[in-house]
């Protein structure tokens, strides 16, 4: 049987990209929530804040360990199976990613040693500060590596003479057309999907009774953050589907189901985009709405996939669906923040039985939403691995075969099936087991706020053996 | 620019950068080499509280390799990866139970024993195929342009079985010295016991690979025994710091160990370097012809001699947090 590599490939990258990239969205979000309740603590000497910072850096820890061994495949990816499209954008991607490991990658890495090991061993504002690192670093690197992708959406800043991007402007290729939006609509993501989590463990203990102190406390703090940052999700992607309508027309035309270029496109809510006879079946729609959101007016016009040939038309059906998952799970993230902050304001919150169920399911959701909110922006810039340069069929490393791709495929699936479901396991354990409960001894803390650095000196020690190094 | 030649400090760096990591990681892959003949569980936990603070910074330096050599030398990454392909995959699916291990080892509870043997499965197939990788850059690549045109286990000789098998011997002797360092009383016995054991075993491959390397390479072979030449410093010096090494470890001393086996490795790696220069991707392609734009080259020089520095102070400093020996009920503890 002929198997076809480059398809395998595409397989592989989706998969590992995608196994991947719901860890970081996670850490961007969670290392910062660390680093707030560090700061909170070092500031306030409270002991509930050094209790919900020890129990979400244990969950931080498992989290990230699994997305730092699944990165470094993703450093190999480029080179192994598209070795030809490494090759001929090294000039800016090289440098770019080198700069990501030189500014971020060290900075968290190491940076993490002491936040996870280093509370007893160094000054409690050296913890605070590994703590601030490893949150900066986690951000630093979303931003280079979406400058890399957006480059590749919208490559700016460079020639291609014989197959070779040549730089020409680094701030115009570094700073992208669509870098802004895709940075901003990641980060308030990365805000969203930590903030879920957060949300939902807390929901449930109180549900379950346990944790009340803790459990209200970060509820809080996460509900007044959703407040805002699921409205702005809305408004940052809502420009950012305008600069996608600027820059990848047809990609936008496969989001919203249009075949045909039109003057006052509908807005299509539901359909089965059926390629091969290039239409939508089963259409439902909102006239002119369409093309009011696109062009800010009734008769703007709107391109459709006609406009260019099929071979350089991106499936459609996945990128119109995905596009449907996300911004309607968006929408109920809206919803349950804006529910939430109303009842918090009304004093209700904890005992909102409902509420606090519906935070608990929704732990899954914000991932589910960041996965779909990327296949619309991959899936729809098929063909084209950089947009109008490059085709995915022409990146592809020339001596792959098929088997060895699938055979890889394969262990790829099996290794991070094994890791995924331990990882999860352990996570659920962790929870399970809960923040430490706060000792009488400490509560007496709060009352001292004029000397926190002397907290530590107060801390009883644990109860194994202290080096006193 | 023509008064700086970029590509040279390029081929500097990278070479700093992969010696950083093979020094760094090298001995955390070690310790997970040695993790299943370690005396008792208590040991263990030792062995894996002593990396678990630094590990993570430590393989940060194999990323910056990948991503340098794409940055500065796009050929080489653009040959070896495909070349490697299988190995590359080995040695990801290694790096990839050994590192999760760390967090999952302690809250395994009764499965413990599974991620012990994750722990020593990954660090010895990355170890291996590390030294497989060192193998294959020796043998050369088949090539038309930038394009690997051999087969997918052209890397796979008797010659790279050899140079893997050697790399996981010297990470242990990295790991094994490193531990000496780290801890005392039952564990450290059992360290200096393994050692010098280990260090035999290094010296044999290092003699083994030594003959057979200009025996399988015409132009290796010129280059060692054409004329006797200053070169033949580097294995005499090899040999005087083994002996130092053996008779340091006779003496049960604690830190002059470790320092003579990262002593040793810097000899290895410069008597590869010397038999491989100036080709970035033999038999054909020298480091100008893997080179990327000057352009790009000084874009990322300027961030780097700017940042290495930095990185390499704070990496000491986390080092200076976690220095002295690792005890029990430090780092991770069972739950």
């Amino acid at each position: 049987m002929e198997l076809d590599p480059v398809l395998l490939s595409r397989i592989q990258f989706a998969f590992v990209v995608s196994f991947h990239a719901i860890f970081p969205v996670f850490t961007i979000g969670l290392a910062a929530y660390v680093a707030v309740l560090e700061a909170i603590a070092y500031k306030t000497g409270d002991p509930v804040y050094q209790k919900l910072s020890q129990f979400w850096i244990k969950i931080f820890a498992v989290v990230f360990g699994m997305g730092v061994v699944s990165g470094i495949v993703m450093a190999f990816q480029f080179g192994t199976n598209w070795s030809v499209f490494s090759y001929s954008s090294a000039n800016f991607l090289g440098p770019i990613l080198s700069y990501e490991v030189v500014t971020a990658f060290f900075l968290e890495a190491t940076f993490l040693g002491v936040l996870l090991f280093g509370r007893d061993k160094v000054p409690r504002g050296a913890h605070l500060f590994s703590a601030c690192m490893v949150a900066f670093g986690t951000f630093l690197s979303s931003f280079w590596i979406l400058s890399a992708n957006s480059w590749m959406q919208t490559p700016a800043g460079v020639e291609f003479t014989d197959g070779m991007v040549q730089m020409t402007s680094w701030l115009q290729a570094i700073f992208n057309p669509s870098l802004p939006y895709r940075f901003a609509h990641m980060a308030l993501a990365s805000f969203i999907t930590g903030g879920f989590v957060v949300a939902g463990v807390s929901a449930w203990y109180l549900l379950k009774g346990r944790h009340p102190e803790t459990s209200r406390r970060a509820l809080k703090m996460c509900v007044v953050m959703l407040a805002v940052a699921t409205p702005l999700q809305l408004l940052t992607g809502d420009l950012h589907g305008l600069n996608t309508f600027e820059h990848q027309p047809i990609k936008v035309a496969a989001m919203e189901g249009h075949w045909e270029t039109q003057t006052g496109a509908p807005l299509v809510l539901f359909a089965i985009p059926d390629s091969a006879n290039e239409t939508n079946r089963f259409e439902i729609a909102i006239p002119y709405l369409g093309s009011l959101i696109l062009t800010h007016s009734l008769d703007g016009e709107v391109t459709g996939l006609k406009s260019v040939p099929p071979e350089d038309r991106p499936p459609v059906g996945i990128v119109f669906w995905s596009f449907r998952i996300m911004v309607a799970l968006g929408l109920i993230f809206i919803g349950l923040a804006l529910a939430s902050a109303w009842q918090l304001w009304r004093g209700r919150l904890f005992e909102s039985t409902r509420l606090l169920r519906a935070l608990t399911w929704s732990i899954p959701l914000p991932f589910v939403a960041v996965l779909a909110g990327w296949f619309v922006t991959e899936v729809g810039r098929q063909p084209w691995i950089i947009q109008d340069v490059m085709r995915i069929s022409d990146a592809m490393t020339p001596s792959l075969d098929g088997w060895m791709v699938l055979l890889t495929l394969i262990g790829y699936i099996a290794v991070y099936a094994v890791v995924f479901s331990a990882g999860v396991l352990y996570l659920k354990r962790i929870v399970d087991s809960g923040p430490d409960p706060i000792e009488p001894s400490e509560i007496g803390m709060t009352a001292r706020p004029k000397r926190p650095w002397s907290a530590a000196d107060i801390k009883p020690r644990p109860a194994t053996d202290n080096p006193g190094a | 620019m023509e008064l700086i030649d970029l590509t040279l400090i390029w081929v500097a760096i990278i070479g700093l950068g992969v010696f950083m990591y093979v020094l760094m990681d090298g001995f955390d892959l070690g310790v997970g080499i040695l993790f299943p003949f370690a005396p008792n569980d208590d040991s263990r936990d030792e062995l894996m509280n002593s990396v678990a603070p630094v590990w993570d910074g430590n393989e940060t330096w194999l990323i910056l390799g990948g991503a340098g050599l794409l940055a500065a030398f796009p050929m080489i990454y653009a040959v070896f990866l495909p070349a490697l392909y299988i190995g590359v995959f080995l040695m990801l699916a290694g790096l990839i139970f050994r590192g999760v291990a760390f967090e999952f080892r302690f809250k395994a509870d009764s499965r413990r024993y599974w991620w012990d043997r994750a722990f020593f499965g990954g660090s010895t197939v990355a170890a291996f195929a590390q030294g497989a990788v060192v193998g294959a850059y020796i043998q050369g690549f088949e090539t038309e342009g930038f394009i690997y045109v051999g087969g997918a286990f052209d890397w796979l000789t008797p010659f790279t079985l050899m140079t893997g098998l050697g790399v996981v011997a010297g990470y242990a002797l990295l790991g094994i010295t490193w531990t000496i360092l780290k801890t005392e009383g039952r564990t450290q016995q059992w360290a200096f016991q393994l050692a010098p054991w280990l260090l035999a075993i290094v010296m044999v491959f290092f003699v083994v690979s030594s003959l057979w390397t200009p025996l399988t390479n015409e132009r290796i072979m010129s280059r060692w025994f054409d004329h006797l030449s200053w070169l033949w410093i580097f294995p005499t010096l090899t040999v005087a710091v083994a002996a130092w090494l053996m008779w340091r470890i006779r003496q049960r001393a604690e830190a002059s160990p470790f320092i003579g086996s990262l002593i040793l490795f810097a000899l290895f790696y410069a008597g590869l370097l010397i038999s491989q220069w100036p080709y970035a991707v033999p038999p054909d392609h020298t480091f100008w012809d893997a080179a990327s734009d000057a352009g790009s080259q000084l874009f990322l020089l300027l961030g780097v001699l700017f940042l290495i520095p930095i990185i390499l102070g704070y990496t000491a400093w986390t080092y200076w947090v976690f220095r002295g020996k690792v005890r029990a009920g430090e780092g991770y503890t069972g739950h």
